[in-house]
């Protein structure tokens, strides 16, 4: 079952080919014999998880079955899992067992599925390769010396590595979609808004927003029913009718007219990516959409404003762990001050600290106008590019990462370029847009992404896209060898 | 050297909400430590806020009791800083756009040895929504500190005035008359014990005459208006012999020490916080619509000042017996309500009669005991009851002294207490006409007096007689007949 699609799962445990807990007990034997060395999981709780599979069972049994009942999904370790570890990837939280679900998790049960465990994650989602993890890197599936991307490096390494059906991951500046390039998979995030943030522990605020990892469009489609949706919770949570994502899976193309971004096809692009990604817009052109050359001319400011924005919430985000009230404190202070910063010199790793001072300066007396509000300003221009864009065209389509994996240690000494990596995406969570990346091709027998950025709630229509093109390419079902 | 204080006021009102401002749980004060203290209070990872509305139609509430600009548009904002009882490392508040802007408040200064009473406006510059933080625990901990997260997230609205008052005086007469506003619209319990209203105050001196302003000092957390006058009373003092023995003024925080009667500074602004407010994105800007401004003002009750506009209207009270009814909302209720069970807006002299009752023996036994007149033994239905008997001319007013004296000891109601003592007035012409004989015959010496053309026999032999009628005679009617019997 490791290669079949969540609707091939769901119709062989409701025909009650396998069961639940046999499914389960089978990823988790893949995720005990390979995650040693992948490192996709933090936590897992067999246990707990196969308690999960056989309520899923009975479910099934009783024909109360939907289309996740009884699926096993691995979760991202942002998100808080009552009585799960939940740790976001830091020392800060390595001891902390969170007491209340997050809204996707408690969505996730409410749909049967079974949480298979928590995923490896750079610290706090700071990261772009999945090294910045206090539970140490991540390998690459499709080549084990390289990274898989971040910050949603482990969902992207276990389904990669067929040790999840499913998973779920968290954007911030591309931290789905960058992952899911690097891995040869689908990831989708969705508009800022759609799926609720209570629970899930914050690194920007205005930015961080949760989707779904898969192999195909199809699976994302029935993931994001699941995940999507109004909470009262979070004062930022669109309310806004249920919708089914996968009601225009098979719709037709023709007509379609897909912008090209010149700004996402210049300088510091990868060529053996360029040409994957013209290669499947190629697919595309013979699918009946017609082609459409766009302009987003303030992309080059997109990494210098997440750089100030991102952080200066971050700042003021991880104030909370200081080693008051739960998590990491230090075992030797005199006074208040020195426990505060021996916890947080202690508890926080160096990029999270890196984006704390930053965050910290940019917000102060002096140079909050400078830096914070100049940067809010081009974030309305930035958005606006695209307001300009999406009335010459219906979808966006470029690159998702400027390359393909790198090597593990390749770019950590070097922030800057480590920053580039979200070059095409930032702009999308900047926007609030949702944004996609579908396996395209591989470079140097390495995944490269397809990256579809839609409209505003456009998530349905980006799906139908991603489905067609899925319908007449295998890239989304290949997968590693020797695994 | 003449010297002018100049003092503004930063007041934090403790909203009477439900659940605290961003969360559901409950605000009940007194409980164990932390039994209060749910996710979003104790800030666990992930949690998120949500705005409590209630807190919001309190803060317009309040706006519109002071006739202030309501900001359709205003921002929450984060206030940063470390410290073990702000559970999130910073405060939810308003900062660049609060939900109520500049308003104002008349104010009533009380005459002292030096002056007569005056009014006096007070501007307010702004009041915004904000969260209060947790409690550290000192004792007890065997040198640990222990927090108590309670209180924290709990609704304040902060209310912020210009550097208008000029005395102790105008600043706790400005203070007490928020107190009671807040309490009259109902937004806060005014439980200074509790917390529920805490002043800030900022003080500077300036030479008289200057339109500089000094450079201020500001007195924190006063809960009580006594340690206020005596706070800024020793801080204007200090700050002028400071600045006269050559000194200068550094802009700092100062606590007062209600033991030693002083101010002494706690940290100086220099190396205070920078606060890096910026606008939580948690939370979208708070809209508020015409809709939601109605809806308050339907349910707002008849404000202080419309009030007393009306009771000089309708039952031609003099000013200042209107302000002195209307001073709190338990004083108007009981006004009212006495009003109404002697016949309501019919007796002019009835509705004064009462206030002069309210101002006067109520007013000074409550006093005397430190009593509220929610609290006052002798409700307003009693205190009708009694009146009642003076306005028929059951009994004299001062024999009404004497029965309210019985019934604030809790004798009785009027009536029983005027049977009971056998108080009843004689008003019969017959019975007064042979006490007055009686008094004539046996004072020979005082009518010789009074024929004389001594007058002041007259009110010996008035007093005789009420003497002679233990009281109960109508003295209107001893008048007459002895001034008839003496002519005759």
């Amino acid at each position: 079952m490791i290669n079949s699609s969540l609707k091939q799962i769901a119709a062989a445990l409701a025909a009650k080919k396998i069961s639940s807990v046999e499914l389960t007990q089978g990823f988790l034997d893949r995720i005990n014999r390979l995650n040693p060395e992948i490192n996709a999981f933090v936590t897992t709780d067999a246990g707990r998880s196969l308690a999960q599979a056989a309520n899923a069972d009975a479910l099934i049994a009783r024909g109360e079955v939907g289309p996740l009942t009884g699926i096993p999904v691995a979760q991202k370790d942002i998100f808080c899992a009552r009585g799960w570890r939940t740790t976001c990837g830091s020392k800060m939280l390595a001891n902390f067992t969170a007491p209340y679900d997050a809204h996707i998790i408690s969505q996730f049960d409410a749909a049967g599925a079974v949480n298979l465990g928590k995923t490896n994650m750079d610290e706090f989602a700071m990261g772009s390769s999945n090294e910045t993890s206090y539970f140490g890197p991540v390998q690459n599936p499709w080549d084990r010396s390289r990274v898989p991307g971040g910050s949603s490096g482990g969902s992207a390494a276990a389904l990669a590595a067929r040790l999840a059906p499913a998973a779920t991951g968290t954007d911030t500046g591309g931290s789905i979609r960058q992952p899911a390039s690097l891995c040869g998979l689908s990831g989708l995030k969705p508009t800022y808004g759609v799926c609720s943030r209570y629970g899930m522990i914050a690194f920007a605020s205005s930015l961080d927003q949760a989707g779904p990892m898969a192999k195909s469009a199809e699976d994302l489609a029935l993931l994001l029913n699941v995940m999507a949706g109004f909470d009262a919770r979070d004062s930022t949570s669109l309310q806004r009718e249920k919708e089914d994502y996968s009601r225009r899976l098979n719709q037709p193309l023709t007509g379609l007219r897909i912008g090209l971004p010149q700004e996402y096809f210049a300088a510091g692009l990868d060529a053996g990516v360029a040409e994957v990604v013209m290669e499947a817009i190629n697919q595309y052109r013979k699918l009946g959409a017609e082609i459409v050359d766009i302009s987003l001319p303030n992309t080059r400011l997109s990494i210098p404003v997440y750089y100030v924005l991102a952080p200066a919430e971050a700042s003021s985000n991880l104030s909370r762990y200081d080693g008051v009230r739960y998590g990491h404190r230090a075992a030797d202070y005199t006074d208040l001050s020195e426990m505060y910063c021996k916890t947080r010199a202690e508890g926080f790793g160096a990029e999270v600290k890196r984006r704390i001072l930053v965050g910290t300066y940019v917000l102060s007396a002096g140079y909050y106008d400078a830096y914070y509000l100049k940067a809010q300003q081009l974030r309305r221009l930035i958005a606006q590019d695209f307001k300009q864009a999406f009335s010459q065209c219906d979808v966006i389509m470029g690159p998702a990462a400027p390359g393909t994996a790198f090597k593990t240690g390749e770019k950590t000494d070097d922030p800057v370029a480590m920053y580039l990596e979200d070059i095409y995406t930032i702009a999308v969570n900047l926007a609030g847009l949702p944004g996609m990346s579908l396996p395209a091709g591989f470079s140097n027998g390495l995944p490269v992404g397809l990256q579809i950025i839609g409209n505003y709630f456009d998530e349905a229509r980006m799906l139908n896209i991603g489905h067609a093109y899925q319908q007449v390419t295998d890239w989304h079902t290949r997968m590693p060898e020797g695994l | 050297m003449q010297w002018e204080v100049v003092i503004g006021l930063e007041t934090h009102v403790q909203l009477k909400t439900r659940t605290k401002i961003f969360s559901g749980a409950s605000i009940a004060f007194g409980m164990e430590p932390n039994t209060q203290a749910d996710a979003v209070s104790t800030a666990l990872p992930g949690v998120l806020p949500v705005l409590n509305r209630e807190a919001v139609q309190c803060a317009i509430r309040f706006g519109l009791a002071i006739n202030a600009e309501i900001g359709r548009r205003s921002v929450f904002s984060r206030k940063n800083y470390f410290y073990p009882d702000l559970p999130k490392g910073y405060q939810i508040s308003q900062f660049e756009l609060p939900v109520v802007g500049r308003g104002r408040v008349a104010v009533q200064v009380p005459s002292t040895s030096s002056g007569q009473a005056y009014e006096k406006v007070i501007n307010i510059t702004r009041a915004h929504l904000e969260e209060d933080a947790g409690k550290s625990l000192h004792a007890d901990f065997h040198g640990m500190t222990g927090i108590d997260l309670n209180r924290a997230g709990t609704p304040l609205l902060e209310i912020v005035t210009e550097p208008d008052m000029r005395s102790a005086a105008e600043a706790v007469a400005y203070a007490r008359q928020l107190h009671e506003l807040v309490q009259w619209i109902d937004i806060c319990d005014g439980n200074m014990q509790e917390g529920s209203f805490r002043c800030d105050v900022n003080v500077s001196v300036r030479k008289l005459g200057s339109d500089k302003l000094g450079t201020r000092r500001e007195i924190k957390n006063l809960n009580s208006f006594k340690f206020m006058q005596q706070a800024i009373e020793y801080e204007t003092r200090w700050q002028i012999e400071t600045l006269e023995d050559g000194g200068s003024i550094h802009q700092a925080t100062v606590l007062f020490n209600p033991d030693t009667g002083e101010t002494r500074a706690m940290r100086s602004k220099e190396e205070a916080n920078d606060y890096r407010y910026f606008p939580d994105p948690d939370l979208l800007p708070l809209e508020i619509l015409d809709t939601d401004i109605e809806a308050v003002r339907a349910n707002m009750p008849e404000l202080p000042l419309a009030m007393k506009a009306r009771f000089e209207q309708e039952y031609g009270l003099p000013a200042h017996d209107a302000s002195s009814v209307t001073a709190s909302r338990g004083m108007a209720n009981y006004f009212v309500a006495a009003v109404s069970a002697l016949g309501g807006t019919h007796s002019k002299d009835a509705a004064k009669l009462i206030a002069n009752w309210v101002m006067g023996a109520v007013a000074a036994k409550l006093n005397e005991e430190g009593r509220d007149i929610t609290a006052s033994p002798v409700s307003s239905q009693q205190l009708a009851g009694l009146l009642g008997r003076i306005l028929d001319q059951t009994i004299s007013g001062k024999m009404a002294k004497e029965v309210f004296e019985a019934m604030w000891a809790g004798e009785g109601t009027a009536d029983a207490i005027i049977e009971q003592r056998g108080l009843k007035q004689v008003s019969d012409i017959g019975a007064i006409e042979a006490i007055v004989d009686g008094v004539l015959a046996a004072n020979a010496g005082m009518v010789a007096e009074y024929r004389a053309g001594k007058e002041k026999a007259f009110n010996g032999l008035v007093g005789q007689c009420m003497k002679a009628s233990r009281g109960q005679a109508n003295p209107a009617q001893v008048n007459d007949i002895l001034k008839q019997k003496l002519a005759g």
